[in-house]
């Protein structure tokens, strides 16, 4: 891109409005982590656009100094779709929850992914319902005890990324809200890719889910609990790196000892393989956030964009016959004169 | 001179009458291209210059079995050498092509009226699956009928045989037989029905030849079998001088979308999902991407609508099409441009409900949905089309008033407006209605501090419309959602005097919009005492019903709405200006219900709710009711 954008900072791309989340929530952390990032990505306020549904994450739009939609529960990847096809000059980024998203929107968001609408999705997974004090949410573990679930949920939940993998995303990423680095980096990533990025960050809801990822991302968990998926290196984890990813007898992808098994059976991290099955079973290696789980990017493909492709059908409409002529549509069926 | 040959004949043997109007009715299995046939027929009459009027009627399943009621077909048409209103109330003429169309459209049909059947289609089997306990030709159920049994079927497979096309295969020309009949009959020209299924039928020259001779030999046929008494005459219409073409609704409202985009120099966005009786729309304005229109089918009607929105807050022209289902399944995203000021074009082709309803079926009984059917205080305007040509002015219409005022518009229509055609003459590009969508591109406010800002719900004190500022504009980033917002800076407000004064300015801004329509015009007559009043697709048959009765001798006052929300500002002092208002429409009495609860006038519904429109005759009856109970109670 030769346009260079002015050079801004964090305050830039911060509205004046106050924040409203509970202290201490993990959506403060999500939010500085993109503020900080916006001044580095050569990007102006007045092309972005935030669109989100309804829940605690959907109130982001409002904290950015840039254009923004708070939209309705679940549909931001629809309402994004539409301004995004008609507006491609735009930097469109849809903001959800597991609830906005996975449940009443799940709909919307698959379809965004197949469609591979240029979008820069980031879903704030808490597993729970905040913003309506604390009901199970499709991303609760079963038997998850709350309002609406006295005696434990009885739903099997969704794996976001196993979803949007099955959607065949081009872009699909994970995260956590306990490291800016990685969130940045992550958003970056996603940002710069041409098609619908998606993105799991696990975020922290301290007022009714507190600690639901502790297990795998407090600091002193995080080395032998996240795997670090890096393009074209091996996969490996723990604190000296003695544990991998290798695939077994049957082809499945499963956690192994590397000295057991040598470095060379270790699986090397390819984003871009075509097939979406490999990084499929990557998202299954944890069944929760208590198990040792994959993050970074899973999936970086290219694809046409749907909206590139829309456009490409207006242009070659227009050299084939012309910029639309009124005149000649109204007689364009059989007419006759009088 | 050959039946079935590939020659035509047009020396005409038989004597000519001369009709002034005539209604045919085309019906067979949906799988035998009724539908194709009265549409070929009409256009044929349009090329004549036939004033005429269209009512497909079509069952919902693609195939219904096969000689079934259920699976009929029919297309009615009425031609014309005069102004007509309605595709007439009885058919004088009814194509039969199986026993079912015969026994489905009987009832319909003028006493005394014409039968052409397919003779060879009325074997036991398919009397059997029509319910006939005997034959109808031969056991004198039609004996108020003339009845011309023609083998359509065996005639067809003999002219198809230089083709060469195995029987069953032929056998599917047989409604060009009875199309080259009919057209025989009413002294149609052939060429261009040659022409045309020349063209149509490029691809598969068996069929495109065998068709053309089934044609030629329905032709012949009329001429040389000693059947017929006389061939009629439809003398042309006296029409305008123009340009005219033969449209439908739904053609009509894509084009007049492509135009409303032109005219306010915005791209048009459709997001829709498929819905009978609506896709058609989207199938037409999906043609016209030259014009820089984009259509989206998306996964679901909410997000159709979802996406029209988003391209509106894009500064696109946002348009989504639907039927009733539809409708209620965007309600919350059009709550939402309510409460966005966001320009957004909804499109309703109302057909029969509840729930899935039916589907192929005509009826009006969305209004109430249109006009109140969201939650909390959520007014919005709410435009109808009155005939298929209408709908292109209709569309326009409402795009005028969704950009203008910053609003979502429900643009109602209707199944039979939607496939129903009439001859339309063009109107000059240059006529058509101005619309202006300026955006925002300075602030236009300052803050505390003195700072320019903008202010995205400081209002134009006029229309009370909000600026608006699209993405891209540097200086004008601001956030607008589905909160309430504080005026004007648009932040989150939960303030409650806020609140009643934000909602109290959506509904004013909407009312407002009443300063900006034309007044409603009656076609009054002196001394009328009964005032008809109606909306949408009933137009024509009220007219017609009006026509009839004041040249009985009865005075009788016609309005007829385009606006529904706001009505348009003379409407009260209209209807205070007659004794009684009927409101025929075809629901259970929407819009009546509407002008008693807003005028404290005594309308009265007329409801029809068969899937069919009114007859003329039946508005007629309802009109020298009104007039008697009137007489009588001026008596007591
Ligand atoms: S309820 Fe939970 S997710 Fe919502 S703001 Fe509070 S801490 Fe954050």
């Amino acid at each position: 891109m030769t346009d260079v954008a002015p050079p801004t900072t964090k305050k830039d791309w911060s509205s004046d409005q106050e924040v409203r989340w509970c202290p201490g929530c993990g959506d403060y952390s999500i939010l500085t982590a993109v503020q900080m990032l916006m001044p580095e990505l050569n990007v102006r306020r007045e092309n972005t656009v935030f669109v989100s549904g309804i829940g605690c994450s959907s109130r982001f739009p409002y904290y950015m100094n840039t254009y923004g939609m708070h939209s309705i529960h679940g549909r931001a990847p629809a309402i994004a779709t539409g301004l995004a096809v008609a507006r491609p000059d735009l930097d469109v980024w849809v903001i959800t929850g597991d609830g906005d998203g996975l449940s009443i929107g799940g709909n919307h968001l698959i379809h965004a992914l197949r469609r591979n609408v240029n979008l820069t999705i980031l879903l704030f997974n808490n597993q729970i319902y905040g913003l309506t004090k604390g009901q199970y949410s499709p991303t609760s573990e079963v038997g998850k005890v709350t309002k609406s679930t006295p005696f434990g949920s009885v739903d099997w939940p969704f794996n976001p990324l196993s979803l949007a993998l099955g959607a065949e995303a081009t872009f699909v990423a994970r995260t956590h809200d306990l490291d800016r680095k990685h969130m940045m980096e992550t958003f970056r990533r996603a940002h710069e890719h041409k098609g619908a990025a998606f993105v799991e960050i696990f975020q922290n809801c301290n007022v009714f889910n507190d600690g639901a990822f502790e297990q795998i991302t407090a600091k002193d968990n995080r080395s032998h609990m996240l795997i670090p998926l890096e393009h074209g290196r091996p996969i490996r984890f723990g604190p000296d790196g003695e544990k991998g990813v290798a695939l077994d007898g049957q082809g499945r992808a499963a956690i192994v000892n590397v000295a057991d098994v040598g470095e060379d059976a270790l699986v090397v991290h390819d984003e871009k393989r075509p097939e979406p099955g490999l990084a499929f079973m990557l998202t299954r290696l944890s069944h929760g956030p208590y198990e040792p789980t994959p993050i970074g990017v899973f999936r970086a493909v290219e694809r046409p964009t749907y909206g590139d492709q829309i456009q490409r059908q207006l242009l070659d409409a227009q050299s084939r016959s012309g910029p639309g002529d009124l005149a000649k549509l109204l007689s364009s069926g059989s007419t006759w004169e009088v | 001179m050959t039946v079935g040959g590939n020659s035509l004949t047009d020396t005409a043997e038989h004597p000519l009458q001369t009709l002034d109007r005539v209604v045919i009715r085309f019906a067979g299995d949906s799988g035998d291209g009724m539908q194709l046939t009265g549409d070929r027929f009409t256009s044929v009459s349009a090329l004549f210059g036939n004033d005429l009027s269209t009512l497909p009627d079509y069952p919902a399943e693609i195939r219904a079995p096969a000689g079934t009621l259920a699976g009929v077909s029919a297309f009615q048409v009425s031609i014309a050498d005069h102004d007509i209103l309605t595709p007439g109330d009885a058919p004088n003429v009814l194509v039969a092509m199986n026993p079912a169309a015969l026994k489905a459209n009987l009832k319909d049909l003028l006493s005394g009226g014409t039968i052409l059947v397919n003779v060879d289609a009325f074997d036991e089997r398919n009397l059997v699956k029509a319910g006939y306990e005997a034959n109808p030709l031969t056991d004198d159920s039609l004996a108020g009928y003339t009845v011309y049994e023609v083998p359509m079927t065996s005639l067809t497979l003999e002219a198809a045989k230089p083709t060469g096309a195995k029987p069953r295969d032929a056998e599917r020309s047989k409604n060009f037989f009875a199309l080259g009949l009919v057209s025989w009959m009413y002294t149609r020209p052939v060429e261009d029905t040659l022409q045309w299924i020349a063209a149509r039928f490029a691809k598969t020259p068996t069929v495109a030849e065998s068709n053309a001779l089934a044609f030629k030999a329905g032709y012949n046929f009329g001429e040389t079998a000693e059947l017929f008494d006389s061939a009629y005459e439809v003398k042309p219409t006296h029409f305008d001088p123009g340009t005219y073409t033969n449209i439908s609704g739904n053609t009509a409202i894509a084009w007049g979308l492509v135009a409303a985009g032109q005219l306010a120099n915005l791209p048009v966005f459709l997001g829709s999902y498929p819905i009978t009786p609506a896709s058609d729309i989207l199938h037409e304005l999906s043609k016209h991407k030259n014009f820089g229109v984009r259509t989206m089918q998306a996964e679901d009607e909410i997000a159709g609508v979802g996406a029209a929105l988003g391209a509106a807050f894009g500064g696109h022209l946002g348009v989504t099409t639907t039927s009733g289902p539809g409708v209620v399944l965007k309600s919350e995203t059009i709550g939402l441009a309510v409460s966005m000021e966001l320009p957004l074009v909804i499109i309703d082709i109302q057909r029969g409900g509840p729930s899935t309803g039916l589907p192929t079926k005509t009826e009006q009984a969305d209004l109430l949905l249109a006009v109140y059917g969201r939650h909390g205080e959520s007014p919005l305007p709410v435009v109808a089309a009155k005939t298929p040509s209408d709908c292109f002015f209709a569309a326009i219409e409402a795009v005028r008033i969704a950009v203008k005022y910053r609003t979502p518009v429900i643009l109602l229509s209707d199944g039979y407006l939607a496939n129903g055609t009439e001859p339309w003459r063009l109107p000059a590009v240059e006529d058509l209605p101005e619309i202006s969508a300026p955006f925002t591109t300075e602030p236009n406010g300052t803050d505390a501090a003195g700072n320019p800002v903008y202010l995205p719900f400081l209002r134009d004190p006029e229309t009370l419309a909000r600026p608006w500022a699209v993405p891209g504009t540097p200086g004008l980033e601001h956030r607008i959602g589905g909160l309430e917002k504080s005026d004007p800076t648009g932040n989150i407000s939960y303030d409650p005097a806020n609140h009643e004064h934000m909602v109290r300015t959506r509904a004013a801004k909407v009312a407002g919009i009443a300063k900006d329509i034309p007044p409603v015009e009656v076609d009054d007559q002196e001394g009328a005492e009964l005032l008809v009043l109606g909306w949408g697709s009933t137009y024509g048959s009220i007219g017609a019903a009006v026509a009839a009765a004041r040249a009985g001798g009865r005075k009788v006052a016609q309005a007829h709405l385009t606006h529904l929300s706001p009505f348009p500002a003379n409407l009260g002092e209209v209807l205070s200006r007659y004794r009684r208002v009927i409101v025929p429409e075809m629901n259970l009495g929407q819009l009546s219900r509407m002008v008693r609860a807003e005028f404290l006038v005594d309308a009265r519904a007329v409801s029809k709710v068969q899937g069919q429109p009114f007859k003329a005759s039946e508005i007629q009856a309802a009109i020298d009711e009104a007039l008697e109970s009137l007489q009588s109670e001026a008596r007591a």
